[in-house]
């Protein structure tokens, strides 16, 4: 036998197992990839077309199914509307409750480990799901039962909050974007060293001042993360809108809480299904899609652009 | 020097106690009119025991080290006296504590009041992601003080007792995080000075720093000295030996000498000391 200093490096060998390995893993994530591209390439193909000034500036005062005059303006606005109030609402609640199950919270109580629990399972509910428990808690019962009696109780049968309405779907939205909220906030809060809350208790700081003024805005990237998570998923929902909001047709936009809104998503399955000749509405119908997509890109974009401008102040002072 | 250090201080704690000269009271047994004072203080993390049945009288306006190996409870007692240990779930003290004769664990205390009497420094330097500035006005508009003269007047004169205003007078709007190991623990330092506590609860200030900011945070305890009374954990034996005037030496959550530093370095009366003091064990 040959002296080790002696011994080739060559051996001849070939590692097949990684070579096979690395093929394997490539191919799983092009193939991702090539499916996104399919989507978006069909989408802008077959909807660039469909788009024009005038397609997102008109309604559909002229027929909803009408190639040349349709428009979707109502369906932006009533889209953008019912995100932006699923924020309003969603931010607070879930805040809050991360802050009191980080902050406050003994983390190891049946109490605490109950309520974690119940966040994760609200992660996994169907949106249809939802869509119904909006239905039956916040129309029925809030509205039909709580508000109306309560608001003008000399006209029982007036109906205001009783029925489908934005705030209606907002909330519902809000319900099922709760968890997201809570989970990146929760990050968030836990990421940020002890140390710092130690050194403003010891100040003399109460636990209310430590968190207010050292906790929360170190946390502040982390909650806007929750917040583009929460816009993204609920921006394209359908289902939870479906009963509590969305309306087929309306004749004019939204004017307050308690009316009923068109929606993006909403219109992109009435143009698909209820329309009599599906080949020719075919081109709006990509055109909502596409119309869809970059809004909620945008509402995306937005978010970031805002985080980042945040995080930019903080990395100054860290 | 700064007008920490020349300023009389007005003791918060009644009954106040007669100021004591630095040299009368080094002179004095540690028995005589004790700033801190434990009795029988045992503390359980859950059922582990971390202190067993602690009787010290801590003195005013010196430097008291508490020394021990690892996990001996040395930090855990400190942090009884500012009750920072009310943070740690499932922790049960019993015995008591008195801080200027006030049982600082009875239901009347306001801790938030005790905290700001009794100040704390920490093994890692915590300074808040905020500017230089920021980091003292924090802890002065805790304070309640929203005048800004008066509270830049303090945030120089709070720096010059740190020994930090010449390094950081030119940049004190910038980032408290972009300051050195040694600077930013003499900032917190700085914060903790701010608010006039009585004590100051030093955690193993130094142990995170290289020897040259080791030695400028001792000198500056040694200042500190003559306006606060300091109680400071320590790994390091010579530092102990350097600055302190009273040393305990814990083992295994027991309190097993407290003397005179000089006493204890050279002539302790436990085996368990000497073993310890001069690097047997630990």
């Amino acid at each position: 036998m040959k002296a080790d200093s002696q011994r080739s490096f060559q051996t001849g060998r070939f590692d097949y197992g990684s070579f096979f390995f690395t093929g394997v893993t490539g191919l799983a994530t092009y193939l991702i990839l090539a499916t996104l591209a399919v989507i978006l390439i069909n989408v802008l193909v077959n909807g660039w077309s469909g788009l024009s000034l005038h397609f997102i500036t008109a309604g559909t005062e002229n027929g909803m199914f009408n190639v040349d005059k349709a428009g979707v303006l109502p369906m932006i606005i009533g889209t953008s509307a019912r995100v932006l109030l699923m924020t309003i609402f969603v931010i607070p609640v879930g805040v809050t409750t991360a802050i009191y199950l980080t902050e406050y919270a003994h983390s190891s109580s049946i109490f605490t480990r109950i309520i974690r629990g119940a966040v994760n399972n609200l992660a996994g509910v169907p949106s249809i799901v939802f869509g119904l428990f909006g239905v039956g808690f916040f129309i029925n019962f809030i509205g039909h039962r709580v508000m109306d009696p309560m608001l003008h109780p000399n006209n029982p049968e007036l109906i205001v909050w009783g029925k489908p309405a934005i705030i209606w779907a907002s909330l519902t939205l809000a319900v099922m974007t709760l968890p997201v909220v809570i989970v990146a906030t929760e990050e968030s809060l836990k990421a940020i060293p002890q140390g710092l809350r130690e050194a403003s208790l010891a100040l003399g700081a109460t636990k209310l001042q430590t968190i207010i003024k050292i906790v929360l805005p170190q946390a502040l990237p982390g909650i806007m993360t929750g917040g583009i998570l929460a816009v993204s998923r609920a921006a394209g929902e359908v289902a939870p809108i479906l009963f509590t909001g969305a309306a087929y047709y309306m004749a004019s936009l939204p004017h307050s809480l308690t009316d009923q809104f068109m929606d993006l998503g909403y219109h992109i399955y009435v143009l698909s299904t209820q329309s009599s000749n599906v080949d020719k509405t075919a081109p709006i119908l990509y055109a909502t899609v596409v119309v869809l997509l970059l809004l909620t890109f945008t509402l995306n974009l937005v978010a970031i652009f805002v985080r980042a401008q945040m995080r930019k102040k903080l990395r100054a002072l860290n | 020097m700064s007008d920490i250090i020349t300023t009389p201080k007005i003791s918060l704690l009644a009954p106040v106690p007669p100021p004591a000269t630095v040299a009368a009271a080094a002179a004095a047994a540690p028995t005589e009119k004790p700033l801190i004072e434990t009795e029988k203080l045992s503390l359980y993390y859950g059922q582990a025991k971390a202190l067993k049945e602690i009787s010290i009288k801590i003195q005013e306006k010196l430097v008291t080290a508490f020394i021990g190996p690892s996990g001996c409870g040395k930090s855990t007692l400190l942090r009884c006296f500012n009750r920072m240990n009310d943070l740690i779930d499932g922790v049960r003290i019993e015995g008591a504590i008195r801080i200027a004769g006030h049982d600082i664990n009875s239901r009347e205390v306001d801790v938030i009041e005790l905290r700001k009497r009794v100040g704390m420094v920490f093994q890692r330097s915590n300074p808040f992601p905020k500017s230089i500035f920021e980091n003292i006005a924090y802890a002065l508009r805790l304070q309640g003080i929203k005048s800004r003269s008066e509270m830049e007047g303090t945030v120089e004169s709070s720096l010059r007792g740190a020994a930090l205003w010449d390094e950081v007078k030119d940049r004190l709007h910038a980032s408290a995080l972009g300051l050195s190991g040694g600077q930013q623990q003499r900032l917190c330092i700085a914060r903790a000075i701010a608010i006039r506590p009585e004590i100051i609860l030093m955690d193993e200030p130094a142990s995170a720093l290289d020897p040259i900011a080791t030695a400028k945070v001792e000198e500056l305890i040694l200042d500190l000295k003559k306006d606060f009374s300091i109680v400071i954990v320590t790994h390091n034996m010579q530092q102990a030996a350097r600055i302190s005037d009273y040393t305990a030496f814990f083992y295994i959550g027991e309190l097993i000498e407290y003397d005179r530093t000089a006493r204890i370095f050279t002539n302790p009366a436990q085996k368990q000391t000497e073993d310890y003091v001069t690097g047997r064990f630990g």
